[in-house]
């Protein structure tokens, strides 16, 4: 669904993204993982296109995302942080929304119903707390019912219960041919739902396999002590 | 397009920093005419408070606003849209926004107190000058991703074109005075919109007459049809080529 082919991007001398190859099917949830300033964050927004790579390619079932806009349709995007006009309230930055994809009729209001964001509809985006624009972009992102969910960070500001909404949200939209893609630093959240993971250190990928696959190799179950495991016999290696 | 531009004029126009200007220039107007009575002095007073407060606040509160919708721009450009209708979007509501504060504030009281020429060439290079301070505005933001920098940058434009532009041209004048510099200085004011503006002002009101030898020269040029025509022009490539350059930045660049 979609293929990244060895992609490079710097800015200025910072290699951020070093010959990055992936491929990722629907009924796949990835964890992108890795330490902070690991090209995480911009590998996901070369996806959505918001940062032009220097060199190498990405397809979006097998056409190139090169100068396009229309693929991202397709895709839905929870931002790491969220920040909305001032001035504006809930139910205007949804109508707003809805009017700017007018003629696209799928919708999934799953997230919308259970965060209860019709409640909040009257409020001013400026006056919600944190967690409250998360659960707000988190609805945004499946608003469309889209084939791809890309959400950047998505646990970091939300609590406990609406973690698990969402957590359980993901795990239904999987058995229902999806592809999302997650980037984190908190591994254990991800325990229940990723299906590979993908661990990216200083702009490459140190290795990227099925969780499955990685636990019989390891022979450990929490996603933190595999990694640690794997990297540790990694470093022996070289 | 016409959808995002529509919510961020919903936005601006209930912000409070946007009604206090329109109230400001609209308490200003009234208290020139209220003080110094009808005609060219009123007049000249509120073209000298337009010249300095409209370019600074336009050009500062823009590029605030941008470095705050940075992320609402990044929400929406993972949708299936165009970068070039994004940043028009925001340019246009701007645009609007602002545009509707001049008309309240400045062009309401203008036409009612002093209908005329004057004022009708006054609240043109008011709102010229409005689109003028965005688009630099954005092509500043746009540029600099850093928010700081990219408020120097913006205050020093305004700066530059308010103080630092007319000093340098006063020191050339100072020196080269014993030569017919009229049309050279002319030609140098295109430069510079606020002082196109002002000069376009000027040359409707009697001040003109006081104005020496060059202004001589100006007068010939501004009295004219043509010449109006042609600073109109020179103006509207002022307010668009910034914009233009800031949608073809915005285009290649990393969010």
């Amino acid at each position: 669904m979609i293929k990244i082919d060895h992609l490079y991007k710097n800015f200025g001398r910072h290699q951020v993204l070093n010959d990055i190859s992936l491929h990722f099917e629907k009924n796949q949830a990835i964890a992108l993982i890795g330490p902070n300033g690991s090209g995480k964050s911009t590998l996901i927004k070369t996806i959505l296109g918001l940062v032009l790579p220097q060199q190498g390619e990405i397809t979006f079932d097998g056409i190139s995302i090169a100068g396009q806009s229309h693929y991202r349709k397709e895709i839905g995007y929870m931002p790491q942080m969220s920040r909305f006009p001032a001035n504006m309230t809930v139910s205007q930055l949804f109508s707003m929304m809805k009017s700017l994809r007018k003629n696209e009729t799928r919708r999934d209001l799953d997230l919308y119903r259970a965060f209860d964001i019709d409640q909040m509809g009257s409020k001013r985006l400026e006056i919600l707390s944190g967690g409250m624009k998360q659960k707000v972009s988190a609805a945004l992102a499946f608003l469309f019912d889209p084939k791809v969910l890309v959400l950047d960070e998505p646990t970091a500001g939300l609590d406990p219960i609406a973690n698990e909404i969402l957590k359980n949200k993901l795990q239904q939209s999987l058995a229902k041919e999806r592809l999302i893609l997650i980037s984190s630093h908190i591994l254990n959240d991800l325990d229940d739902i990723t299906t590979h993971v993908s661990y990216l250190m200083e702009g490459e990928v140190k290795f990227f396999k099925p969780l499955e696959q990685l636990k019989t190799e390891t022979a450990e179950s929490r996603l933190n002590r595999i990694i640690a495991q794997v990297l540790k016999q990694q470093n022996s290696h070289d | 397009m016409i959808n995002i531009t529509k919510f961020i004029i919903n936005d601006l126009i209930k912000n409070w920093i946007l009604l206090l200007y329109t109230a400001l220039l609209l308490l200003a107007t009234l208290g020139f005419f209220l003080l110094e009575g009808q005609g060219d002095k009123a007049i000249l007073g509120v073209l000298n408070l337009t010249l300095l407060l409209v370019p600074m606040i336009t050009v500062i509160f823009s590029t605030i606003y941008y470095y705050n919708m940075y992320e609402f721009l990044i929400l929406l450009m993972a949708q299936p849209l165009r970068r070039r209708s994004i940043l028009g979007s925001l340019f246009l509501g701007l645009v609007v926004s602002f545009g509707l504060a001049i008309l309240a504030g400045l062009g309401l009281p203008l036409w009612l107190l002093h209908p005329g020429g004057v004022s009708l060439v006054l609240i043109v290079v008011a709102l010229l000058l409005t689109f003028i301070f965005i688009g630099l505005a954005l092509f500043v933001a746009v540029w600099l991703k850093d928010k700081a920098r990219g408020m120097g940058m913006a205050l020093f434009l305004w700066v530059y074109f308010v103080l630092i532009f007319d000093g340098l041209v006063l020191l050339m004048m100072y020196n080269f005075s014993d030569y017919p510099i009229g049309k050279i200085v002319l030609f140098i004011t295109f430069l510079n919109p606020v002082d196109l503006g002002r000069i376009m002002v000027l040359m409707q009101t009697e001040a003109a007459a006081l104005m020496g030898y060059s202004g001589a020269v100006f007068r010939q040029f501004f009295s004219e049809w043509r010449g109006m025509l042609a600073s109109l022009l020179i103006m509207l490539a002022w307010s668009l080529c910034p914009a233009w350059l800031s949608l073809r930045m915005f285009r290649v660049k990393d969010l």
